[in-house]
């Protein structure tokens, strides 16, 4: 099983990059996550621009979610809600209607957030446009609040109940994927 | 329910629905203001010694706009994916007053929940082709939460986007299959 990890977050020491680095060490056996690393170079969605050829760096962020099995995202809440990029990049992955990447893709959100509520808000948005642009949007929900000291010197995570969290959102997410393939079948 | 007690009710035989002249629509409320009409154009439905049944395809659920037809066959809404089929199985037929009462079981998104529909049966009149033809006309109301069907969102006087009420509507035109 192939799950896509998908920060919203583009600094070098994003706290959400981070959260993801952390699942990818509590993984199943039969699980891997890649790290989509590109999002800072996708450009503005420009419906002008979404014909049958869309700019490579699109094409790249459509192919990453068409071959995982699901995809696990984690934003970082700014102004109350989602980076503006990675709205962006949800509008691409959203179309062409009903053919898009993000149709019926099995994805769950999670979040890290300097503040108290662990990007709760910008999760919810997050959900909310992730199940109108189509994707099937996992019962799962980790809010890291004051992430800033939940990591050690190296990055790692250095809380274990975080972690318990965090393998039954990965749990939640891989059993949505199952029951996909079981149908597909 | 004896054969008899059926037969006052619907004729015997076996009829199958023409398509061209049957229709299988929903209303339901949006924005508090009016109804809002969709239906489903590819749909079966047949009566068959006093039972009714119908199938539709979730994927020809009819939506003036292709990102509303997109969202309502997603997760959120059908789930057409998972859930490519709607179903309805009479269980008993009865009369009250001038209606037609049915009931039975509908499967909506995989869950099956007992609804009772009412209308009416017409008389079976000749057509010009050599078969005998049949209207029926059913109606239900049923809650879409109870099917898994819960997208909803908040009107700022704090009424309902979309109602959680779905008027169901069958008009059958159903042909008597020879021999």
């Amino acid at each position: 099983m192939h799950l896509l990890g998908i920060s919203g977050s583009l600094r070098r020491d994003s706290l959400n990059t981070k959260l993801l680095r952390a699942v990818a060490e509590l993984l199943p056996d039969d699980v891997e996550l890649e790290l989509y690393e590109e999002l800072a170079i996708v450009p503005p969605y420009d419906q002008d621009r979404d014909g049958e050829v869309p700019p490579v760096e699109v094409a790249r962020l459509r192919d990453a979610i068409a071959g995982a099995d699901a995809v696990l995202f984690a934003t970082p809440e700014y102004n109350s809600s989602i980076p503006g990029q990675l709205k962006n990049a949800v509008d691409w992955a959203s179309r062409p209607v009903r053919a898009a990447s993000l149709t019926g893709k099995p994805v769950a959100v999670i979040g890290a957030s300097t503040g108290m509520y662990g990007a709760v808000w910008a999760q919810a948005e997050l959900r909310k446009s992730l199940a109108t642009a189509g994707a099937r949007v996992a019962e799962a929900e980790v809010a890291v609040g004051r992430a800033e000291g939940r990591f050690d010197d190296d990055g790692r995570l250095a809380d274990d109940e975080i972690r318990d969290e965090l393998r039954e959102a990965v749990a939640t997410l891989v059993g949505e994927a199952r029951v996909g393939e079981l149908v597909a079948a | 329910m004896t054969i008899t007690e059926v037969a006052r009710i619907v004729p015997a035989g076996n009829w199958q629905a023409d398509r061209v002249h049957s229709s299988l629509g929903f209303a339901v409320r949006h924005m508090d203001v009016l109804p809002f009409d969709g239906g489903f154009a590819d749909f079966e439905a047949e009566l068959r010694e006093g039972r009714i049944t119908g199938t539709a395809r979730v994927e020809s659920i009819a939506a003036a706009d292709e990102n509303l037809t997109a969202h309502l066959l997603s997760p959120e809404f059908f789930d057409a994916e998972r859930h490519p089929e709607l179903r309805f199985v009479s269980r008993a037929l009865r009369r009250d007053a001038d209606e037609v009462v049915v009931v039975g079981d509908l499967t909506v998104k995989g869950q099956t929940r007992p609804v009772e529909l009412r209308g009416t049966v017409g008389e079976p009149v000749e057509d010009p082709y050599g078969s005998r033809r049949l209207g029926i006309e059913l109606t239900t109301t049923i809650d879409r939460t109870d099917f898994g069907l819960d997208w909803q969102a908040e009107l700022p006087s704090g009424g309902q986007v979309v109602a959680n009420d779905v008027t169901i509507t069958a008009r059958l035109e159903l042909v008597e299959e020879s021999g």
